[in-house]
């Protein structure tokens, strides 16, 4: 247990988290909503890779497929459904609609599959590479990968593309946006899209770390990954993978001291820390006013 | 045929009811204007043609087809393009970027031409294509903002107080490029609070009150009618 596979564990977290908080971050920013189901919908990533590889008994590669849609079509399903309703009323109401989505996804998942952890086959059969004659684990160096391609394709989208440059009108001013023709509601949907099928890649990396699914694996993972997007500054993309990157790293060294139990306290320490000093996070922007 | 007839027109918000039945037609290659008092319905009227606003009754014909219940980026593609009040430019996006919303509606090839024209009309935008719109002055918003609602090349331009809050000096070239827009083509639907310039180069102008049409008449009329001198003209 070498610093060196305990900086590849943060990276791993890290990662994952900042995937997660990708989510939370794009759906904030254009309709400054927190999707409190963001985390659920990576619950029911796993149960889908659960059922196409132990059920099912199919490929992993038609696992991450699948799970990747299904939660990619949950999210828009769920934007369609519940918030777009919603979408001239007071903050609050999409708010609490937000949590009982999540309250139904996580109820949902117990009624369906019930309370007990199920155990996700794995993804690949060789657990560790050697490099330099020190084995470093696949699956997290896998992770890695994914999580920075992720981020520069999500990167470019948004910046150069005309769908992402809508995205950021529709953000900065619906109305406007509106006015130039930017279908809003199509917009919406493209981004609860995006959010979920990050969403869904998280999934396939946490299943491939953790190995189980529960009905309620989404709360903390969603709630760290909402610690790290608001850390980051809530609405950044580059923020939210900082965010994530920090707290992966203090979990993973806090551990590594022993003080796993202390894990969870010192990310929320953290989140008051940043706040204190700058009340945007690290990389947020003072926000504009939303006519 | 008038490009735009509105018919009967009520729009409100909650209990105030911000426009209560006002009809008017513009045609073809006019400058139509509309004056009135704060709060007299002007932008609530170009809000609920552009299509933000939906209509409580009456009809909106835009080139003999009804706008109402049609979404608001339909509305764009038909070739009818609002310039709305407070300018509203995407400010942390760069001037090339609002332009390019501008053209959302049409095809790349067709923008990358339009573009051409509208960096022709303000080379201030052009000089300023990778500055974010938030940093520009407030005349070059302006500019910006109408090079971006002439980017969907509208056939009706509905300007909404294009002059708000600048100086003088830029009032009249704000003007003269509207009166030249007019001149090659588009038909300008013009809301000012800056009632003297505005009837000066209107073809026709329409005196707003408190949700109603009081008057109506030329530009010239208008600019020397005794009650809209005293109103909206300061003598
Ligand atoms: N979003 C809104 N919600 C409620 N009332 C509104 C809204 N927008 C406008 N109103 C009301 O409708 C009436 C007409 O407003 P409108 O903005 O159309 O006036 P205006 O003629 O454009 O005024 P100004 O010259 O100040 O821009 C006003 O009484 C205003 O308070
Ligand atoms: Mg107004």
């Amino acid at each position: 247990m070498t610093f060196l596979t305990q900086l590849l564990n943060g990276l791993q977290l890290g990662s994952i988290y900042a995937l997660v908080a990708l989510g939370y971050t794009m759906v904030y920013g254009i309709i400054l909503l927190l999707n409190f189901a963001h985390g659920d919908i990576i619950m029911v990533g796993a149960y889908i890779s659960w059922i196409v590889m132990a059920k099912l008994g199919m490929s992993p590669a038609l696992a991450v497929v699948l799970s990747v849609a299904g939660c990619t079509l949950l999210g828009v399903l769920i934007d369609k459904v519940a918030y777009a309703p919603l979408r001239n009323a007071p903050r609050l109401s999409i708010l609490i609609t937000a949590i009982g989505v999540s309250y139904f996804l996580e109820n949902g998942a117990q009624l369906v599959f019930g309370a007990d952890a199920k155990v996700v086959p794995a993804f690949i059969s060789t657990s560790t590479i050697k490099v330099g004659g020190v084995s470093l684990s696949l699956n997290a160096i896998i992770t890695i990968i994914v999580t920075a391609v992720c981020t520069v394709v999500l990167q470019l989208l948004v910046q150069k593309t005309k769908l992402g440059k809508a995205m950021r009108a529709v953000s900065e001013d619906m109305g406007a946006a509106r006015l130039m023709g930017i279908n809003v509601n199509t917009t919406i949907s493209f981004t609860f899209a995006l959010g979920s099928a990050l969403a869904g890649i998280g999934a396939v990396l946490y299943s491939m770390a953790y190995s189980q699914a529960t009905p309620t694996m989404g709360i903390m993972l969603g709630t760290k990954a909402f610690v790290a997007a608001v850390l980051g500054g809530i609405g950044s993309i580059p923020g939210a993978v900082i965010g994530g990157l920090l707290v992966g790293f203090a979990e993973v060294f806090v551990s590594a001291l022993g003080l796993s139990v202390w894990k969870d306290a010192v990310v929320f320490l953290l989140l008051i820390i940043v706040l204190v000093v700058k009340p945007t996070g690290i990389l947020g922007r003072t926000m504009n006013e939303k006519v | 045929m008038a490009l735009l007839s509105v018919k009967d027109l009520h729009v409100s918000y909650g209990a105030i009811k911000a426009v209560q039945g006002i009809s008017f037609d513009i045609e073809q290659g006019e400058i139509v204007t509309l004056i009135g008092a704060n709060g007299a319905g002007k932008s609530t009227t170009l809000n609920t043609i552009a299509g933000i606003v939906k209509p409580d009754s009456g009809s909106i014909e835009f080139k003999g087809e009804s706008l109402v219940g049609v979404k608001a980026h339909k509305i764009v593609e038909k070739g009818l393009a609002l310039c709305p009040e407070g300018r509203r430019v995407f400010s942390q996006m760069t001037v090339a970027e609002n332009l390019q919303m501008g053209g959302y509606t049409r095809t790349d090839s067709e923008n990358a031409e339009t573009l051409q024209v509208v960096y022709e009309r303000f080379p201030r935008l052009k000089e300023r294509m990778n500055q974010t719109a938030g940093t520009l002055s407030g005349g070059e918003q302006q500019m910006l903002a109408m090079g971006r609602a002439l980017m969907s090349k509208p056939e009706l331009l509905m300007l909404d107080e294009p002059s708000m809050g600048l100086a003088p000096i830029l009032v009249q070239e704000i003007f003269d490029i509207i009166e030249e827009l007019n001149k090659q083509g588009t038909t300008i639907l013009l809301v000012e609070q800056n009632a003297s310039m505005a009837l000066s180069i209107a073809n026709r102008g329409y005196v707003l009150e408190v949700g109603h049409i009081s008057k109506t008449g030329t530009g010239q009329d208008l600019l020397h009618d005794d009650d809209v001198r005293k109103a909206y003209l300061g003598g």
